[in-house]
């Protein structure tokens, strides 16, 4: 077995292909804009059940208002027509390029107008679109973001897949016809970890998407699945088998200094606290599943929250730290649920399925819904429930992780 | 020969003869001492499924047909579960070997739903599969760990390993070197019934026996 390389030494090169990549719009849009107000909106906490903000979209057509109707939907809008007099309007075109202008009807302002240009039609939307949501929420633009997710066959046998966060220009990253689970994103760099069955065991590899090389960083016997990559890409948690019992371990990026964390009878799904100081993980408690928590050195088991929300499972901790989004099932149902980190605020279901991974807005969840075995993607706004589904690759789509 | 019982029909019909097979071949099994521990009995490798104390109290026969060498040519038997989890085996790879699938394919355990505990009515599968594994001592086993479609992904993968788990510890309990087994969970993604109620759940939720064989050497 080889060893993966030093992050540190790929680093210089990971970082310029994560910026053209993740950060792809900056780069290669020529933006021609005139800001007609530097003034901030003032954001309002985000809150479960809110009602969407009413906008007005005119003048857009095909692909590019299919853009914007999906992207400010899963952000919190409800597109309306200009006759019932939102609050905003975006008046523009999609002939030939995109180009918006955003006015607030009640200020009398017009916000911004902007001509794109570059990367087609449907790169050049995401960027108005970004463009509309951060004048208005100041969130995390998404536009140009990423997900890895599987896509399996009736056979049990799947890939996995990158793409845009709306399921568009999917890519296959392995063609190994064997089982795979959860992908997982290293923050900022165009690499993976995820489970394969390709050496006839669960076994996590890591796998840079820049040069195509791939190692295997968790070949234990038993169980290796469920790896996270801690928020400065240094470590990885997983789940391995090899004390005798599902647990929670830690390793360094490349699998090296391997130590374990957990210590119960069947662990699954880790993730981290955006400041890296702590494991999320779905365990079992006297027989029961209950979400818990434990300092990413190891230590004590604390439980985290999740009263009337039953069998909770799958657990990703939002970037702003606030909230936690898990699964719960009740028979053989499957509902997204949001609660609080630090137990203030109790579960909330948001809708139904499986899954979910938080977009970088800590708003927007990517999630999996839809019959066994004929699952799709598709993303939610968790404060007001609007959710779409993304466009299938062919098979079942499930487990989807949100690049940040 | 296989003296193994497995069920009770066949045991009532053929008793007799069952019982003077098992005192004959089968010299195995495990005790619970008065503290609760797991004492060793001498000469015994396995339990017979259905070879209660009763049984042999009515047929004394059966001891005399027990040669008494046996307790010394075989190596006292001593667990190899002591409740704890046991780490698992790295030393071999399944792939390395050939896979029998059918051989153990009758021993199927089936589980309750969100359960990893072996059922009572399951240790017969157990025992028959320690007999196969004691029969030949290069022989090496995986166990596979299935759950039905009620459970997330990575729960159900978990979940899976659990099951396959406890069935190396039930091996091991009964004396199996847990060294021979090795596990592999396949979570829900390889069901034998694609059915979506609870005839398929039941039938789902499963460990299932793959008798690994050293592969001949190459000429």
């Amino acid at each position: 077995m080889e060893n993966i390389s030093q992050p540190a030494q790929r680093a210089p090169h990971f970082r310029r292909w994560a910026k053209l990549f993740i950060a792809l719009l900056p780069a290669v849009l020529a933006v021609n804009f005139i800001r007609a107000s530097e003034e901030l909106n003032i954001v309002k906490q985000a809150t479960f059940g809110e009602k969407p903000i009413p906008i007005a979209v005119e003048g857009f057509s095909g692909e590019a208002l299919g853009v914007l109707n999906f992207d400010l939907t899963i952000q919190g809008f409800k597109l309306v027509p200009e006759a019932s007099a939102p609050q905003y309007v975006v008046k523009g075109t999609s002939e030939g390029s995109v180009a918006g202008s955003l006015t607030d009807a009640i200020a009398k302002q017009t916000l911004f107008s902007r001509t794109y240009s570059g990367a087609g039609l449907r790169r050049q939307a995401h960027a108005l679109a970004d463009d509309i949501v951060t004048q208005i929420r100041n969130t995390k633009p998404i536009g140009g973001t990423k997900i890895a997710y599987k896509s399996q066959a009736p056979s049990g046998n799947g890939e996995v897949y990158v793409a845009d966060f709306d399921g568009n220009d999917a890519l296959a990253v392995t063609s190994d016809s064997t089982i795979v689970a959860k992908p997982a994103w290293v923050p900022g760099h165009l690499a993976l970890y995820y489970t394969s069955y390709a050496r006839s065991n669960p076994d996590i590899f890591y796998h840079s998407l820049s040069s195509g090389q791939r190692r295997v960083i968790a070949s234990y016997s038993g169980l290796n699945t469920g790896a996270a990559v801690s928020p400065d890409g240094s470590k990885v948690a997983m789940i391995l088998s090899k004390s005798g019992s599902p647990n929670v371990w830690v390793c360094n990026a490349d699998g090296s200094s391997l130590k374990r964390v957990t210590t119960g009878i069947e662990d699954s799904s880790p993730c981290w606290s955006p400041d890296g100081r702590w494991i999320c993980y779905a365990a079992k408690a006297n027989g029961r599943r209950v979400l818990a928590k434990v300092s990413a050195a190891g230590g004590e088991m604390e439980r985290v929250s999740t009263s009337g929300a039953p069998n909770p499972t799958e657990p990703d901790w939002s970037p702003d730290g606030k909230w936690i989004a898990f699964t719960s099932q009740s028979g053989g149902y499957f509902n997204i649920c949001v609660a609080a980190a630090d137990g203030t605020v109790s579960p909330v279901i948001i809708t139904a399925g499986q899954n979910p991974s938080w977009a970088p807005n800590s708003r927007t969840l990517i999630f999996n819904r839809g019959p066994a075995g004929r699952q799709n993607l598709a993303a939610v706004d968790v404060f007001t429930a609007q959710a779409r589904d993304c466009r299938r690759t062919g098979g079942s789509n499930s487990e989807p992780a949100w690049a940040h | 020969m296989d003296f193994s019982i497995k069920n009770m029909k066949l045991n009532n019909l053929i008793l007799p003869v069952a019982l003077a097979l098992i005192a004959a071949f089968a010299t195995t099994g495990c005790k619970h001492g008065p503290n609760g521990q797991l004492t060793t009995v001498p000469g015994q490798r396995l339990p017979a499924p259905s070879a209660t104390p009763a049984d042999f109290n009515t047929k004394p026969i059966v001891a005399e047909n027990t040669p008494p060498i046996v307790a010394n040519t075989n190596p006292p038997v001593v667990s190899q579960f002591n409740g704890n989890p046991i780490p698992t085996s790295a030393g071999w790879d399944p792939a390395d070997m050939n896979q029998d699938r059918e051989k153990l394919a009758a021993y199927t355990v089936h589980f309750k739903f969100d359960s990893a505990i072996v059922q009572d009515h399951e240790q017969a599968n157990v025992a028959n599969v320690g007999q196969a594994l004691s029969a030949n001592p290069a022989a090496k086993l995986l166990v596979e760990g299935h759950c039905d479609e009620r459970g997330t992904e990575e729960y159900n993968r978990s979940l899976g390993e659990r099951r396959a788990l406890a069935l190396r510890e039930a091996l091991a309990k009964i004396g199996i070197d847990p060294m021979r087994i090795r596990t592999i969970s396949y979570g829900k993604d390889q069901p034998v019934d694609p059915g979506h109620d609870e005839s398929a759940w039941a039938k789902n939720r499963r460990g299932q026996f793959v008798y690994c064989t050293p592969k001949a050497p190459v000429q």
